[in-house]
């Protein structure tokens, strides 16, 4: 089996995929179809690995966005998750394949499964990427020249920086994205690839089932603040868990979802499933009203890319202003019934 | 059962509350309008090790930290309100390091304290949110890892029973001791000082620190051994110098750039019925909203 991969897949790049409930991961067909581009331009394939129970047929989900080949280790121990026996498929599997590039979530699973298998093959790994793509690499100190190295981008210090992280002489180049960052797209309905299973017992020593998960309870979301077309959303200027309401009522009335800041999660106005922005949730809504945000770069980094921001600010200077549409300077206290009323009077 | 627990705490600059000073012209950082503060999840974890403390009689707490000489201010916050001792581990050999050279540099450290049954770290830290060290410290000391845990509900038969808190739900898991657990801010704040406490140690120093202390409070330190904390090099914790700092870290930084976004036209209303009347009626005619 070692010998085969060497020969067949090298060098490729690797997204290791989660799924629940039979379903995979929009942030894993995300990177899939951000992992097609990149293969593209290396003119390597692009390799996918899930790993779990029950997993007949899971492929099929994932060949449309340009899947090559769909490695798969299956046992009832592998679902739910738990780290060390996660850790210890990819760190085998990496050291037969060689990918160049791995791409994970940067969920819970993504968050720490990465660092472990990271440390294990001392290879470096960028959290949290905002972009991802190709290019060249000098080294200041020896003048080495690499060519064709992931640019792993993300923001740092808060947000008040944009770094570009190279690996140039570690393998693979290990890289996060948390859901939202990038976009999915189906390459080809019809695109087909091939399925290499892999063995359990063969990649996983018994000793590594040493976490045991003994209740789980998961909920979906109700809360869906990716997918919402139009968002309202609240920062520290709000002031308190009661101005949100104010802000759930403009937002019931115009079919929009409410989202928040970090400081107005931190403070406990809003739910974290809210939080846009860097450490939360991208969004690109056709609508974007921001009412009483300052305007943190590491708020405007998540919601940058909306249609249309009207921002609501007492503070005629709030930075969030320069990239706003529409600016309305006053209290949102007074302007949010202002919208409500003449919505319900324009509308019908 | 007395546990040995040690718990990760950085010392990070406060980028939460970051104003418009904190760039300077040149795109770096003004880390003097900065100030240094304990990292937020590292208090979170520091209180579920002292619910542990209190559960297990005879348990030590120990803080770990790695940075400047100066981040025995951390050690001191966390003796404060109920944590034992700590060590600083700091060398300019160890500057510049990424998440990788840094979990090596502390795992060495852990391995020179000996037998421990608990480590305990926030789930990230501030300046960097990248959630890599505690995960990372764990696979160098071949210890299962608990990840963003909101309470360590039970310690028994050698096994931690942790309830985690994940994006979509709650998760209990049992795991055998010694363990690493991570933790997320959603655990309980951490308890604060201890007025008592603050007396006890507020000359609890670093021996770089002692050094610029008067005679008096030098020979009171000497005369209480609970007072000196430790400060430990790469040497000393028998680092590979080329594990560590800028060499031993496989990711590079290429480039830092400022973040500017590109300001738009932006159409400025007052709170006036008419203008905001109108700017609903733009965007009903447009189809953005109804």
């Amino acid at each position: 089996m070692d010998n085969q991969y060497k020969i067949e897949n090298q060098n490729n790049v690797i997204v290791y995929c989660e799924y629940e409930d039979g379903k995979v991961a929009d942030v894993s067909l995300e990177l899939l179809t951000k992992g097609r581009k990149l293969a593209d331009k290396l003119g390597v394939k692009l390799e996918a690995i899930v790993i779990g129970d029950k997993l007949e047929g899971i492929e099929n989900q994932l060949y449309p966005y340009g899947t090559d080949v769909v490695y798969k280790v299956e046992d009832n121990r592998l679902y739910p998750y738990t780290s060390n026996p996660h850790a210890a498929v990819l760190i085998k599997l990496f050291k037969m394949i060689q990918p160049q590039i791995c791409l994970m979530g940067a969920t819970c699973i993504g968050r720490d499964l990465g660092p472990r298998v990271s440390s294990a093959l001392h290879s470096g790994l960028t959290a949290d990427c905002t972009a991802l793509e190709i290019g060249d690499h000098k080294d200041p100190k020896t003048g080495k020249e690499y060519t064709n190295l992931l640019y792993q981008i993300r923001p740092a210090f808060g947000g008040n920086i944009v770094a570009t992280i190279v690996n140039p002489d570690c393998r693979p180049q290990m890289a996060t994205v948390r859901e939202g960052v990038m976009k999915k797209e189906i390459l080809d309905p019809a695109y087909k690839g091939e399925v290499m299973p892999l063995d359990a017992d063969f990649m996983i020593d018994p000793s590594e089932y040493v976490v045991k998960i003994i209740d789980r309870h998961i909920a979906k979301s109700k809360i869906n603040i990716k997918g919402a077309p139009i968002i309202v959303a609240g920062g520290y200027g709000v002031g308190s868990k009661e101005g949100f309401d104010m802000l759930f009522e403009l937002a019931n009335v115009l079919g929009a979802e409410v989202g928040a800041t970090r400081a107005a999660v931190d403070a406990g106005f809003a739910e974290h499933a809210r939080q846009i922005g860097q450490t939360g949730v991208t969004v690109r809504p056709k609508l974007y009203i921001a009412c009483g945000i300052s305007g943190q770069i590491q708020h405007i980094a998540g919601m940058k890319e909306s249609a249309i921001i009207i921002s609501i600010n007492s503070d005629p200077e709030a930075p969030i202003n320069s990239i706003a549409d529409y600016v309305i300077t006053g209290n949102y206290e007074e302007i949010v019934p202002k919208l409500i009323k003449y919505y319900k009077k324009n509308s019908k | 059962m007395s546990l040995n627990i040690v718990v990760l705490a950085k010392q990070v600059p406060d980028t939460r509350n970051v104003g418009k000073d904190a760039m300077k012209e040149d795109g770096t950082i003004n880390r003097a309008a900065l100030p240094a503060i304990f990292n937020p999840e590292d208090l979170n974890a520091l209180e579920q090790a002292l619910r542990l403390k209190d559960a297990h009689p005879g348990s030590k707490v120990t803080i770990l930290t790695m940075g400047l000489p100066r981040a025995a201010e951390v050690i001191r916050e966390a003796m404060y309100r109920g944590a034992d001792t700590g060590i600083v581990l700091t060398d300019r050999a160890l500057g510049g390091a990424d998440t990788l050279a840094t979990s090596y540099s502390l795992a060495q450290a852990i391995k020179k304290m000996g037998k421990i049954d608990m480590m305990l770290c926030g789930r990230q830290a501030i300046d960097g949110d990248t959630a890599q060290v505690g995960p990372q410290v764990a696979e160098k000391l071949g210890l299962p890892q608990v990840t963003y845990a909101e309470e360590i509900m039970n310690i028994a038969d050698g096994k931690a029973t942790v309830r985690r808190r994940i994006e979509s739900g709650v998760e209990v898991v049992e795991a055998p001791l010694p363990l690493v657990v991570t933790v997320n801010g959603s655990a309980p704040d951490c308890r604060p000082r201890n007025a008592k406490r603050v007396m006890q140690f507020k000359y609890a120093v670093s021996p770089s620190e002692k050094e610029k202390l008067s005679d008096e409070l030098k020979a009171l330190v000497d005369k209480r051994p609970g007072l000196n904390l430790q400060e430990w090099s790469a040497a000393f914790v028998e680092a590979d110098p080329e594990q560590i700092g800028m060499p031993g870290s496989p990711t590079k930084v290429k480039a830092i750039e400022n973040v500017v976004f590109t300001a738009k036209e932006s159409l400025c209303l007052d709170n006036d019925d008419e203008q905001i009347e109108n700017l609903v009626k733009t965007l009903l005619a447009n189809h953005t909203i109804g």
